[in-house]
């Protein structure tokens, strides 16, 4: 799997960032009640783009809610994001999910490559398992090595043109 | 109802309760169910009925040294759950209860001895369409005096550990066969759990925590299903001290309440510094 390295970006995309800053924002009641109303929003990959079983090749690994993704390419270059979250436990897992989708899908599949994984100790803080980290962390290094590949092969195509 | 666990053959069967006896006693006042989870979002999510929360990272470790609570601040916990020593303590919670008997050993380190844990935790009450709710319980504030902390009978520290391994004494390791044999460290970005090198303390026999339980509905698996593993697969000798680790003492307490209660060995300690400690140990003895 080719991929565009390690490369983050020094900000995170503005909507992210917004999002993030708000959670930074809040005292850990109001953070938590905001995570849960993430999760109650999360909605499940559509099956247009995939039904049970899902593939292996989409589920993220180290991931103990069962999380999977996927990335399909819309105008512009840009991406979309779906998500799965099997684990009835899973519900950092489904907020992680929802508030990547939110602000993520839409982007340019180059930006979103190169989000930076501090996403999961900003959201979470540091009151996580390693297990649970491990889990959140692999879903979004998943996202971007999808939009990596995305890119890559959007890339590709050009210079064959 | 205890029938189910009275049925499984465990030494100390008082210390599970079903679900069915939880059911029944959500409005016992003498009885405090307490979730303790892996995911700080799962009590928030819902809970039993009547059920408080215990926050491992925030209520449990001290927020500076790496240590648990000293009395003080387990006075503080007890009492803002509003409970005293004659509180029978219910713990469950995520992962097969592996947050929850957690929770329960730290409880012993301050001889809160009336406490249980729900069998099967809380995949097994979703399993069985129990109620759940997000309405957080009131209960009002008691002045729980308890002793100063007590490490010394269930709870080992690394120079009893190097004794034990001179002395050829037994070890489990349950952590996964990939973290035993040394081929995974740590994840990319919590390298705050990690350890220079990787293996396993010489002599220790390797038992996944999780194969204590039914995977199915998180319930221990009966006495004779343990004794399988434990005693005929691995070798271990009840009457012997036996030290329990993994990475920083959490699997290895569910470990702990399988050996101490289920199977009943007198002498099992949590030897919580695990490889966190012992892998960055210089000059500590390392297996592969």
């Amino acid at each position: 799997m080719r991929t565009m390295g390690e490369a983050t970006l020094d900000k995170q995309p503005e909507k992210l960032e917004s999002a993030l800053s708000v959670l930074d924002s809040l005292d850990e009641p109001e953070r938590v009640q905001m995570l849960l109303d993430f999760s109650d929003h999360f909605r499940e990959v559509p099956e247009s783009i995939a039904r049970r079983p899902f593939p292996e090749a989409h589920r993220v690994p180290y991931c103990e809610s069962d999380a999977y993704v996927w990335a399909t390419r819309g105008p512009g270059e840009t991406v979309k994001l779906y998500f799965a979250v099997e684990n009835p436990s899973g519900i950092s897992a489904r907020a992680l999910a929802y508030l990547l989708d939110r602000t993520l899908s839409g982007l340019k599949t180059e930006e979103v490559a190169r989000i930076s994984p501090e996403i999961v100790p900003r959201m979470f803080r540091q009151n996580i398992s390693m297990g649970k980290g491990m889990g959140l962390t692999a879903m979004v290094q998943a996202v971007r090595s999808l939009a990596s590949q995305q890119h890559l092969s959007t890339r590709d195509t050009k210079e064959h043109e | 109802m205890q029938t189910d666990i009275e049925e499984k053959g465990y030494v100390h069967e008082e210390v599970l309760t079903s679900t069915d006896w939880v059911a029944e006693h959500l409005n016992d006042k003498s009885v405090r169910v307490i979730e303790s989870n892996e995911d700080a979002l799962l009590y928030p999510s819902g809970h039993i009925p009547g059920a408080v929360h215990v926050d491992w990272t925030v209520d449990l470790n001290d927020q500076l040294r790496r240590d648990y609570i000293q009395r003080e601040g387990f006075e503080r916990l007890a009492s803002r759950l509003g409970i005293t020593p004659d509180t029978t303590l219910v713990f469950y919670g995520d992962k097969h209860n592996w947050w929850a008997t957690y929770a329960f050993w730290v409880f012993q380190l301050f001889g809160h001895t009336k406490a249980r844990v729900m069998d099967g935790g809380r995949l097994k009450w979703q399993l069985e369409e129990r109620p759940l709710t997000r309405d957080v319980p009131k209960f009002s504030a008691t002045k729980y005096r308890a002793p100063e902390r007590d490490d010394a009978k269930v709870r080992a520290f690394r120079e009893e550990v190097l004794r034990h391994v001179s002395s050829r004494r037994s070890l489990v390791d349950v952590r996964s066969r990939e973290e035993y044999t040394g081929q995974r460290l740590h994840m990319e970005g919590y390298p705050n759990e990690g350890a220079l090198r990787g293996g396993h303390i010489p002599g220790a026999v390797n038992v996944p925590w999780s194969r204590a339980v039914n995977p199915e509905n998180g319930t221990f698996r009966s006495a004779e299903e343990l004794r399988q593993i434990y005693l005929k697969e691995q070798g271990l000798k009840p009457e012997e001290p036996i030290i329990a680790y993994c990475r920083i003492g959490e699997r290895s307490s569910h470990t702990w309440f399988v050996l101490t209660y289920l199977l009943g060995f007198p002498h099992v300690k949590n030897y919580d510094g695990s490889w966190t400690e012992w892998g960055n140990l210089v000059g500590a003895p390392i297996e592969r």
